[in-house]
């Protein structure tokens, strides 16, 4: 055979691996096209650990660069792998095993901020976007005070006070009187579901990668002399990690 | 790696590698943060010259991990053939879908505006299909 058989066949377990992504995007996608407003991206994700104030992508941003290093330091590993060179290869992929590592913490921080203390959940989705034009009557113990204006199209985040939601009543710019929604119940639904689902597969990359980083370390590949062959099928996994989180971000951050 | 590649020059492309998906990244998130008002105030751009450019970006950040990280641009033809050509029906799919997902909004405006419900006109097509022009088996309401 012209190629080898663990790769060809880690290399369709990917493409089964990628219909499944795509099928949660494009349901993403789908639902988003079937309501009048989505939350606004850049005002969701503001938060930056140890940082007070608002910063737009920034934390998303550095978590997609920990994801690229990690699959420069995996071609590093894989590198090494074909000169047999054992050692550089155990160096290499444990600084890949420590870029996972440090993507979950970031993903546990995003949660953790998202469900904690904005109070989105699977169910409620607290980040709205207005409809109409309008001025509040009213303000919540944040940013908004009575009088503020908004036009359509801008973002809000309900917040809680004492456990319950503060829906703030405004008048529109026709004078009717309205008051906040929640916005889409999908919205927390599919980010939860998808990130959630990548992460599980970061989470087991690692796991998978520690384990074949513990077998190289013990010289079994050495012995095989295929150039470290099962790095390099793990490396592919990595890679396909990597390369979700670009279509995650983009879809979920970007558009 | 390729065959006649040398150990030093692999490992720099592979840092070069580093370096062209980091300065992607960053214009990508640079078109978000700029279209979307963060960075001049009040200036933004249309989502016809943001979303294609990111989305042409990420396209072409999945391109060169495809190809470079992932080897496949060594792999042999028929292997990397029998794997790429099949994502071609997600061409189809988003089409499909997307175009499924605006159906349902003007579907439900419809029902909303036949049950005396408001429509937000902002965010409808009501004015492109008359709700009369609907066949009633399309309809909640008889």
């Amino acid at each position: 055979m012209k190629a080898s058989y663990g790769k060809l066949m880690m290399w369709y377990f990917l493409l089964s691996d990628a219909f499944t992504f795509a099928g949660f995007l494009i349901a993403y996608g789908t639902l988003r096209f079937s309501v009048p407003t989505w939350p606004v991206p850049d005002f969701v994700f503001q938060a930056v650990p140890f940082l007070s104030g608002h910063y737009p992508l920034i934390f998303v941003t550095i978590m997609t660069f920990v994801l690229i290093v990690s699959s420069v330091t995996m071609v590093r590993a894989v590198q090494e792998g074909h000169r047999e060179n054992r050692q550089g290869v155990v160096y290499w992929m444990v600084l890949t095993i420590i870029g996972g590592a440090a993507f979950l913490g970031c993903q546990a921080y995003e949660w953790n901020t998202l469900i904690n203390k904005e109070h989105m959940s699977l169910t409620k989705n607290p980040f709205g976007t207005h409809v109409e034009a309008g001025t509040y009557i009213e303000g919540d113990d944040h940013k908004i005070k009575a009088g503020d204006t908004f036009k359509a199209g801008d973002p809000f985040l309900i917040h809680q006070k004492d456990g319950d939601y503060q829906l703030l009543k405004y008048t529109a710019s026709d004078g009717s009187p309205g008051q906040q929604q929640f916005g889409p119940k999908a919205f927390g639904a599919l980010f939860f579901f998808i990130t959630g689902f990548h992460g599980f597969h970061v989470l087991s990359g690692v796991i998978f990668l520690i384990i074949i980083a513990m077998n190289v370390f013990s010289g079994l590949y050495a012995e095989r002399r295929n150039g470290y062959e099962m790095v390099e099928k793990m490396g592919l996994y990595w890679h396909f990690v990597d390369l979700v989180w670009v279509f995650v971000f983009l879809v979920f951050y970007l558009l | 790696m390729a065959t006649g590649v040398s150990y030093e020059e692999s490992k720099k492309l592979v840092w070069r590698g580093f370096w062209l998906l980091g300065a992607v990244t960053l214009l990508e998130v640079g078109i978000a943060l700029v279209g979307n008002g963060h960075v001049i105030d009040g200036f933004r751009l249309p989502i016809w010259i943001m979303y294609p450019a990111m989305i042409g970006l990420s396209a072409y950040k999945a391109y060169f991990i495809v190809k470079e990280f992932m080897h496949m641009g060594h792999e042999v033809r028929d292997l990397a053939m029998s794997v790429l050509l099949p994502l071609l029906l997600l061409v189809w799919a988003i089409i499909a879908f997307l175009w499924e997902g605006s159906a349902w909004k003007d579907r439900r405006d419809v029902v909303k505006e036949r049950s005396g419900m408001q429509v937000n006109k902002k965010t409808s097509n009501l004015e492109l299909k008359k709700a009369e022009d609907i066949p009633i088996e399309y309809t909640f309401t008889k």
